[in-house]
């Protein structure tokens, strides 16, 4: 087991280095000049070649890749003198349009991310495991159609119809400010004024989630009861109620880590409509600004690389996870 | 006196979009303690079915049952097909057990072999977690699971095919049941395992004195080791007797034809083994008659349509040999 997960781990950071890698070449050949866009619009090339080698990059790609990744583990300082900026350690670069380094922007907008990912992770397994039980031990039944019901709209209404929808309800209702939606509100001084950021950005990714997590749970409990041993247990004088808890949710259920834990690593890199919709500044609102309005390349290869390595980190998580839950897994 | 179980025109029918499928029809059969009743039957004959039906496992929803199975236990009898599914839990795994075909898939692959036989254990005992290890070892020694302390905590995958067969009736063997149902138990196994496992249940019947039924395709196996058989067809019996009365004197036209084609150690050199010409019928809507008519050699025999028209009883042929058909002992003999 140990032997499994230190091979693991060796091949997420063999993963995190090379895609660090891919994603340098891809912004080295992207038509961006960062130093052109350093200095605003009265301009002249003999500031912007100086903001270039400010910036570090006036040399070899190659070369600017290892500063980048020196920077991750000791920080990294830009130019000399009065207009010196230095960004501690992991620096992931700096971002003129926020006049602020990557790991900082990064590091205000993270909360919101990580709330609304914790929040809507936690209600849609909760929804979408009891739903697709329910529907399971009902097959057939109403019960079982609504949840088929449920599964069409959930999957196939756009995660951005579907917030628009709840948001618009919840400012109808006067449950959603749009004024102070979305600044930070700490849960411990105020917690409704927390749940109130936050609930209907849950409700929404939940619901969208929640449905691929009920189909899943209803057709891995309803296949694996049809499995041999679930007969066995049957046979062995088992009640009902157990033969579902401990003998078949036990395996319809392993499966669903899988998906569990990328989807939840997936969403710490950000929710992009979800967070742009509630007005909530998380990874995913701060790197489509990025994008699409400030060009702003470091702060997009920031973001790109933290979501990536989020998405690796929980693939790692799983596969413990699994090797734990399946002993032919883990002793293999 | 009471038989320790007893089938009584046992029918099982699945609904389905097709018709209603009818698995087992009119079947009655007895067993008691010590012996050991083969049912054998082509693919699809509702061997399988019946036994489950026994076991009370179908699904009450999806499936018609209707008959009686009475099995006797410390002096009252329980009919399965009409007891509370509590009731029937406490049967299952303590008076009777099952081993199924396939004990590949038939051990759950996350628990170890230790934990599911003890689990079987206190289902149906007051006793710790530490009794129930303690007589999971004693069960997988007894088995001959060498080194069995410590193979109590291997995983089923890490075992192979006989070796979890032996697991299956160290755990359906666990608390001492009257009747254990072998369905198939070799099938799936390597020929040499097959031979070993036949005898450790041959063995464990003597241990724990109680009635096998043992299912199979396997004639030779049936005359090794069974006492009687019961021979299906279509979801029907259609013979019943002593091993050596159905293999001496056959008086069912499909028995004759299954001996047939079974290769036999006191036949000629170079006579052709015989198969049994046609398919088994669809189980959704049977004709009236008799099941096994449109492959029926002997058919021809029988004056008028009636193997056609009028489904046979199932009646007594010689003492204690009973089959379903319109002809007599003698009959059969005449022209075979
Ligand atoms: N749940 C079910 N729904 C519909 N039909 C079923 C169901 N279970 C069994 N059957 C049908 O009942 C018939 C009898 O099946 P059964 O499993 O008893 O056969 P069998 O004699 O055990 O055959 P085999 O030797 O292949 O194991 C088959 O035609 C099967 O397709
Ligand atoms: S009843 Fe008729 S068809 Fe059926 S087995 Fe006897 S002879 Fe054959
Ligand atoms: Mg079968």
């Amino acid at each position: 087991m140990l032997k499994y997960i230190s091979k693991r781990v060796f091949y997420a950071f063999v993963m995190l280095f090379v895609l660090s890698m891919v994603v340098y070449l891809i912004f080295g050949l992207v038509p961006i000049d960062p130093a052109k866009l350093s200095c605003g619009t009265h301009c002249n090339p003999v500031v912007v070649e100086a903001n270039r080698h400010r910036l570090g990059l006036d040399i070899p790609l190659w070369h600017q890749w290892w500063n980048f990744i020196m920077g991750l583990f000791q920080g990294r300082t830009y130019g000399e003198g009065a207009a010196m900026i230095h960004c501690p350690a992991p620096a992931f670069g700096y971002s003129f349009p926020n006049n602020a380094c990557v790991t900082e922007v990064m590091a205000g907008a993270f909360p919101f991310t990580f709330t609304l990912a914790v929040g809507a992770f936690i209600l849609w397994m909760t929804i979408g495991i009891s739903f697709g039980i329910l529907a399971a031990r009902k097959k057939g039944t109403y019960i079982d159609r609504l949840s088929t019901a449920f599964v069409l709209i959930g999957s196939s209404l756009p995660i951005f119809i579907l917030g628009l929808l709840i948001y618009i309800t919840a400012f109808l209702l006067h449950l959603i400010d749009p004024i102070t939606q979305g600044t930070w509100v700490s849960p411990l001084s105020d917690p409704i004024g927390f749940f109130r950021n936050f609930i209907f950005a849950w409700i929404t990714l939940a619901l969208a989630y929640a449905a691929i997590y009920t189909r899943l749970t209803r057709s891995n409990v309803i296949e694996t009861s049809t499995e041999d041993y679930i007969r066995t247990a049957r046979a062995k004088g088992v009640a009902e109620r157990d033969v579902l808890y401990r003998h078949n949710l036990r395996t319809a259920l392993a499966p669903l880590i899988t998906n569990a834990g990328l989807d939840f690593g997936g969403l710490l890199g950000g929710a992009i409509i979800t967070e742009r919709v509630f007005q909530l500044p998380g990874l995913g609102y701060m790197s489509i600004k990025a994008v699409l309005r400030d060009y702003d390349l470091p702060l997009i290869m920031g973001t790109t690389l933290l979501a990536a390595a989020f998405f690796i980190f929980f693939n790692l998580i799983v596969d413990i996870a699994y090797a734990y839950l399946d002993p032919r897994v883990r002793l293999n | 006196m009471s038989h320790l179980l007893e089938v009584k025109n046992l029918s099982v029918a699945f609904p389905t979009e097709d018709g209603l499928v009818q698995a087992t029809d009119d079947l009655s059969f007895h067993v008691d303690l010590g012996e050991t009743l083969a049912i054998v039957g082509e693919s699809g004959s509702g061997k399988s079915v019946s036994s489950m039906a026994i076991m009370g496992l179908h699904n009450p929803k999806s499936t018609q049952i209707s008959g009686q199975v009475l099995i006797s236990s410390l002096g009252h009898s329980t009919d399965v097909v009409t007891a509370s599914s509590e009731e029937v839990r406490r049967l299952r795994g303590g008076t009777v057990s099952m081993i199924f075909q396939d004990p590949m898939s038939a051990l759950h692959p996350y628990f170890t072999i230790g934990n599911q036989i003890s689990e079987a254990w206190l289902l149906h005992n007051d006793g710790t977690k530490a009794d129930a290890r303690k007589k999971a070892i004693e069960m997988l020694d007894l088995v001959g699971i060498s080194d069995a302390s410590n193979r109590v905590d291997a995983y089923p995958h890490q075992f192979s095919g006989g070796m979890r067969q032996r697991v299956m009736i160290a755990m359906a063997l666990v608390n001492h049941p009257k009747i254990l149902i072998a369905d198939e138990p070799t099938t799936a196994l390597d020929v040499t395992v097959q031979a070993q496992i036949l005898k450790l249940l041959k063995d464990m019947q003597h241990e724990f004195n109680m009635a096998v039924i043992l299912i199979t395709h396997d004639l030779g196996v049936v005359a090794e080791v069974a006492d009687r058989v019961n021979v299906m067809y279509a979801g029907r019996l259609v013979e019943e007797g002593s091993v050596n009365e159905i293999y001496k004197n056959p008086v069912h036209p499909y028995t004759i034809g299954l001996l047939a084609s079974v290769p036999r150690v006191d036949q000629a050199h170079g006579t052709r083994l015989k198969t049994i010409p046609g398919q088994p019928p669809s189980l959704i809507s049977l004709p009236g008659g008799c099941a096994f008519e449109p492959r029926c050699e002997f058919a021809k025999f029988v004056p008028g349509n009636l193997c056609k028209t009028t489904r046979p009883q199932v009646e007594e042929k010689h003492t204690g040999h009973l089959a379903r058909c319109h002809l007599s002992a003698a009959e059969i003999k005449a022209h075979q």
